[in-house]
């Protein structure tokens, strides 16, 4: 039954490719060899119901930066569709573009890089508030005031300059300049990786907060596991560019579908010594994207690969018990 | 466990960093025994001092940063010992391996060469002799097609091969101690498992003994006997691994425990440590850990909490460790 999700649908991502063309060498050019380029994203698709938190997960170079990126439109896909609450999101420009931006937001990864080191938090956000005519200049210090408190940050913390901040108020802000804007979905790319451990669990339980108050909907890109399964309601595996498995979360851990997804919940170390796990869970590093493999991607690490996984692409579809995920050793429900 | 004779002794360990600001106590008052063939796991937020406790022992630091204290190696105090017979226990029976493959290798010199540097200076192989054995230590690591992949540059390894060669280049001494400062950060989790398992086998089959530094409790609990918990430069708790999971015995290790996401009660608030780890220029009077700490009094801002051994083997540096909730079977 994960297959389905329940209307009514924020984003429908269809067919999304985006590759990024290598730099050649000048020898290269004069052998007049082919360019290159690095497919981050290979036909991906994916449903996101409005109200939700989906979570991506995979490992470096498996395209779900790039994916959070084309959604907000900071990349522009090669081909395929995205469609937000009906509108098709590349088609979008002047006016509408700008509306857009401003109902989906993205929280990014360094909260030291992210900010402006030369202006105080107030500027960010007024900045925001500005550029967007969210409130009249008179009203704009009383909802930089409001926003401050909204993500637990004292009300003179306006005055002062980003490197004053710890990580983790850091990523405050970064989440206050988002809700500047009243959005309706934010796309947090690796919200808390770069905070310890003690502080992650704040701005976890922010976001959770926000979410339900504000009735926003969220796509959490991630690589850790556990923090994904906490607050996602449905997950999505990507491996080299693809999706590999989408499944409600709970459904996902307990009884992963997908020889990778297998894998990579086996190799996340959990916190019980006792559980320990004696054999490694995959063998073999992960492809350079530069040589995607034929067929399947991950049938050269796959322990149960069988002939036709170098041959075909397995499509992201629903198999006969419902779930949805693109492995061959399942035959797709043709409908 | 406790009657064999320590491999490494650290005595009232203190290591200061001269600052603008002042100085910086960076470690302050560490002490603890490593035995033959043992994984002592280092856990840590930013700034608890951990990477520095591990550098620290190889005397990575010069003046006028101090290192204070006692650091005994097999009975000998690498501290007192000269320059000269320093370099025969760093590097050849004490071996580091770094977080960041890429710039801890040499990225003009090739791996070979720089498997051979090592093989040179402490085990005095050179010709063939060298190569021959350059190659059992890549193939020992895992790293397919050794004999070609000696000629092979950083640069065309990947991240997790990468780490594969730095084990080979810090196995090269045949070490009895490998010191691993987060050898696994920059890794996907699949790669951070097979390098993990693979330090282990490596512990098994060359009898090494292992201080594994990591911020990740999942780490520490699939790879350590047992556990330093450090926070603001202390050593807070010390406990062997299923201990330390099971019934942390420090305010600031339950704290951690708690913060922590498990599985089953998705999307309902976590239990966060309150504030933020704290700057170690300026540490408030008695325990580092009492403005964050839940079960803080009066007694804990007075003065800072001694080590106290709760059972065998399990030290705490917390007065209110008697309290704290117990985690059942490990599973909780």
């Amino acid at each position: 039954m994960t297959a389905q999700i329940t209307p009514p649908l924020a984003f429908e991502i269809d067919g999304l490719v985006k590759t990024f063309p290598v730099a050649i060498t000048m020898l290269q050019r004069v052998r007049r060899e082919p360019k290159r380029a690095v497919k981050a994203l290979n036909g991906v698709s994916l449903q996101v119901a409005q109200g939700e938190t989906l979570g991506i997960v995979g490992e470096s170079g498996c395209g779900k930066s790039t994916l959070a990126r084309c959604l907000v439109r900071l990349h522009e896909p090669d081909s395929g569709h995205i469609r937000y609450r009906g509108d098709d999101v590349l088609d979008l420009s002047g006016e509408g573009l700008r509306t857009y931006h401003r109902k989906v937001q993205m929280v990014f990864q360094d909260p030291y890089a992210s900010l402006n080191p030369r202006m105080s938090v107030g500027q960010v956000l007024r900045e925001a508030l500005l550029v967007h005519n969210m409130r009249p200049r008179d009203k704009v210090a009383e909802r930089v005031a409001e926003l401050l408190d909204l993500v637990g940050l004292p009300v003179d913390a306006a005055e002062r300059m980003p490197h004053e901040f710890s990580g983790g108020q850091r990523q405050r802000i970064g989440i206050a300049r988002a809700l500047a804007l009243e959005p309706e979905t934010l796309v947090a790319d690796e919200l808390v990786s770069a905070l310890d451990v003690s502080v992650q669990a704040q701005v976890i339980n922010l976001l959770l907060e926000l979410q339900s108050r504000l009735n926003l909907t969220v796509l959490f890109v991630a690589h850790d596991l556990r923090l994904v399964r906490h607050i996602s309601h449905r997950v999505a595996v990507m491996y080299l560019g693809s999706v590999v498995e989408v499944a409600e979360t709970e459904e996902l851990f307990r009884d992963p579908r997908h020889p990778y997804t297998k894998a990579l919940l086996s190799a996340a170390p959990t916190i019980d010594p006792d559980q320990k796990t004696e054999t490694t869970a995959l063998t073999g590093e992960l492809p350079s994207p530069l040589h995607v493999p034929s067929g399947c991607p991950f049938h050269p690490r796959c322990p149960v690969a069988i002939e036709r996984c170098s041959r075909d692409v397995p499509l992201l579809l629903p198999r006969a018990d419902g779930r949805l995920h693109a492995c061959h050793l399942e035959e797709p429900v043709v409908s | 466990m406790t009657s064999a004779e320590p491999l490494l002794s650290i005595r009232n360990l203190n290591t200061t960093f001269h600052t603008n600001r002042g100085p910086l106590h960076a470690v302050r008052n560490v002490n603890f025994d490593l035995q033959p063939g043992e994984v002592l796991g280092i856990v840590g937020e930013s700034g608890s001092g951990k990477s520095v406790t591990l550098r620290s022992i190889l005397r990575l630091f010069q003046p006028p940063t101090q290192v204070r204290g006692e650091i005994f190696w097999k009975g000998e105090d690498v501290l007192k010992a000269s320059r000269r017979r320093m370099l025969q226990v760093t590097g050849a029976e004490i071996s580091m391996i770094f977080q960041e493959p890429m710039t801890a290798l040499n990225p003009v010199l090739t791996v070979g060469s720089q498997i051979l540097e090592s093989l040179n200076a402490h085990e005095g192989l050179r010709g063939a002799a060298a190569v021959t054995r350059a190659t059992e230590l890549l193939e020992l690591v895992g790293i397919p097609s050794p004999r070609e992949r000696l000629a092979a540059y950083p640069h065309e390894f990947s991240g997790g091969m990468r780490q594969r060669a730095m084990i080979a280049i810090a196995l090269a001494s045949s070490p009895q101690l490998l010191l691993a400062d987060e050898p696994t950060t920059a890794l996907d989790v699949t790669i951070q498992d097979q390098i993990l398992k693979l330090i282990l086998s490596l512990r098994e089959k060359l009898n090494m003994s292992v201080i594994l530094v990591t911020h990740d409790l999942g780490v520490i609990a699939q790879t350590c006997d047992r556990v330093a918990v450090m926070y603001a430069g202390k050593l807070v708790e010390l406990a062997p691994v299923r201990n330390l999971f099971t019934e942390p015995k420090h305010a600031y290790t339950v704290g951690l425990r708690l913060s922590l996401p498990e599985g089953g009660d998705s999307r309902q608030p976590l239990q966060p440590i309150p504030g933020s780890p704290p700057d170690v220029t300026n540490l408030p009077r008695g325990c580092a850990f009492a403005p964050r700490c839940a079960y803080v009094t009066d007694a804990c801002r007075e003065a800072e909490p001694e080590l106290v051994q709760t059972s065998e083997g399990h030290l705490t540096a917390c007065i209110h460790h008697a309290k704290l909730p117990v985690f059942g079977d490990g599973k909780a």
